[in-house]
């Protein structure tokens, strides 16, 4: 039982890892562009968030409805007056920048917040909890996450699939020049598979804020769970990255469970397990590459 | 006033200078062919006409009038100009569906629908939810063609129809010809097979070296004549 307890409580830690993921597997399937600020955009959504909360008194839910727009704006003005720029040639371009973004996010954050550890509370979410059977409850917060997690990415795969925005995505993703022959502008895409991919991420960071403690250097290590969960999972395929989250949810909690300095170096053993036996993840390639 | 008119059109890639003031005229209902060899500027000047490449001076290009020369390929297209390119580039993440749909992703209103599409090349509709690789070659130019057209273009730009395909397959793709050209729609097709395009076109431009070496009727054109402005010798 014990280890039922542990399997579930990590993969719907998972959730989160797929949400972290998400964005980062959209932005590159449509622009081969490997955001590297991308764990730190979680971290400043979750202080925007902070920032709603002690302005307007609400809780971090309701922020949220603030922050996820303000995010989704930010994403299109920031694709569209930068990234876009350093598009199309050299592909160390867009990683220098994205890289050179994240320094300066996390300092700016510094500098605003200091670099005391934060949280958003949420205490309803947090102590509820629902027992199924004897030794197993699972956690209103938790199963909050996955659910959300699920639907996120339901949404993108019926944006992808269903819209023509989606198809655009797939088809700039595929060939830009045809793309453009068929009337795509592909700067304004871009940009809106960012805001897209920020909105997410706002998400991500809200949820992530109420979850655990947070500072501004830790943006980085959110990143890294990210790039493994998207690769565990494979590169293009949503469901993948969301399989790919659980994976590393569990592992993380077992690897906890035999001593709690192992949490994160199980994941990365997972991680380089998959690299090792499937280089390709476990769900390669729906959309993009 | 022509739909189509290029002035002393110059452009290239780079520093590499590909077309060298090229000049034609494309009236309204027209079939033109441009034929001559490998390397004559004939791709460059339908990239250059779409807007994937840009000439010169924006006046180079005038299509209804309008200065296109500087316009972004999805502006261009949005005017009524859509391009079937060369190795018929199908998206290859996307179902024949979804690169039909792509097509008509600048809205423009006009006879050509998904249904029309599928009744112009019934072999797309069988296989509709098919992706667009698992296709035969000619069955992807029939989806490049069908693509282009969702846009409802007034101009279709045809890149080098019948490049790598088998003759029969060539002949079905340009049996669906008069289908286009009954809605009014003005054809530029490029093409290497001169016999082919001698009799599918109203007149043909010869092009060598980036200049425009010959112009006419088809019936109006000697073979000695085609020879000279096509080889050169």
């Amino acid at each position: 039982m014990y280890w039922i307890n542990t399997i579930i409580q990590g993969a719907l830690v998972g959730g989160l890892y797929a949400l972290f993921a998400t964005g980062l597997s959209l932005m590159f399937g449509v622009m081969r562009i490997i955001n590297l600020a991308h764990g730190d955009f979680i971290v400043l959504s979750a202080y925007l968030a902070i920032v709603v909360i002690d302005g307007l008194g609400v809780n971090p839910l309701v922020a949220l409805a603030i922050v996820a727009p303000v995010m989704f704006a930010f994403g299109y003005v920031l694709q569209r007056g930068l990234l876009n720029f350093t598009l199309g040639g050299d592909i160390l371009r867009p990683l220098l920048v994205t890289f050179g973004l994240s320094v300066v996010i996390q300092n700016a954050l510094l500098e605003l917040f200091s670099a005391d550890s934060r949280r958003l509370q949420l205490p309803f979410l947090e102590m509820t909890s629902v027992r199924i059977g004897d030794q197993l409850a699972i956690g209103l917060m938790p199963a909050t996450v996955f659910v959300v997690a699920v639907v996120v990415i339901g949404a993108i795969e019926i944006l992808l699939y269903w819209t023509d925005l989606g198809r655009a995505f797939r088809a700039t993703s595929d060939d830009i020049d045809t793309a453009r022959l068929c009337g795509v502008n592909n700067r304004n895409i871009y940009a809106m598979a960012t805001a897209i991919a920020l909105t997410v991420v706002s998400i991500a960071g809200v949820l992530f804020g109420i979850r655990t403690i947070f500072d501004p250097t830790i943006g980085p290590a959110r990143l890294l769970y990210a790039f493994e969960v998207v690769i565990i999972g494979g590169l293009g395929s949503l469901w993948g990255t969301l399989a790919g989250g659980i994976i590393l949810g569990i592992a993380q909690a077992i690897g906890a469970a035999f001593d709690p300095s192992w949490d994160t170096l199980a994941g990365h053993i997972v991680f380089l397990l998959v690299l090792l036996f499937r280089p390709r993840g476990l769900i390669p390639k729906t959309f993009g590459l | 006033m022509s739909l189509l008119q290029t002035e002393e059109l110059v452009a290239g890639y780079g520093d590499f200078q590909a077309l060298f003031g090229v000049s034609l005229a494309i009236e309204r209902g027209e079939t033109v062919a441009i034929i001559g060899a490998n390397g004559a500027g004939k791709s460059t000047l339908l990239r250059t006409i779409c807007g994937l490449l840009r000439s010169r001076r924006p006046t180079d290009v005038r299509f209804d009038g309008i200065p296109i020369g500087s316009l972004e390929p999805e502006q261009i297209v949005a005017l009524g100009i859509a391009m079937v390119p060369e190795g018929r580039r199908p998206f290859p993440s996307l179902n024949v569906e979804d690169n039909l749909r792509m097509g008509a992703y600048c809205h423009r209103a006009g006879p050509w629908t998904l249904e029309r599409a599928y009744a112009l090349f019934p072999n797309l509709a069988e296989r509709r939810f098919a992706m667009s690789p698992t296709l035969s070659g000619g069955q992807q130019q029939m989806l490049a063609i069908g693509r282009a057209l969702m846009a409802n273009p007034k101009l279709l730009l045809c890149d080098e129809l019948s490049l790598g395909l088998a003759p029969i397959v060539i002949r079905d793709i340009y049996a669906a010809m008069p289908g286009i050209r009954a809605e009014g729609t003005t054809l530029l097709i490029v093409e290497q097979d001169i016999q082919r395009a001698l009799r599918v076109a109203d007149r043909v431009y010869c092009m060598q070296k980036g200049r425009v070496t010959l112009q006419g009727r088809p019936r109006e054109l000697g073979r000695d004549e085609i020879k000279l402005a096509y080889f050169g010798v």
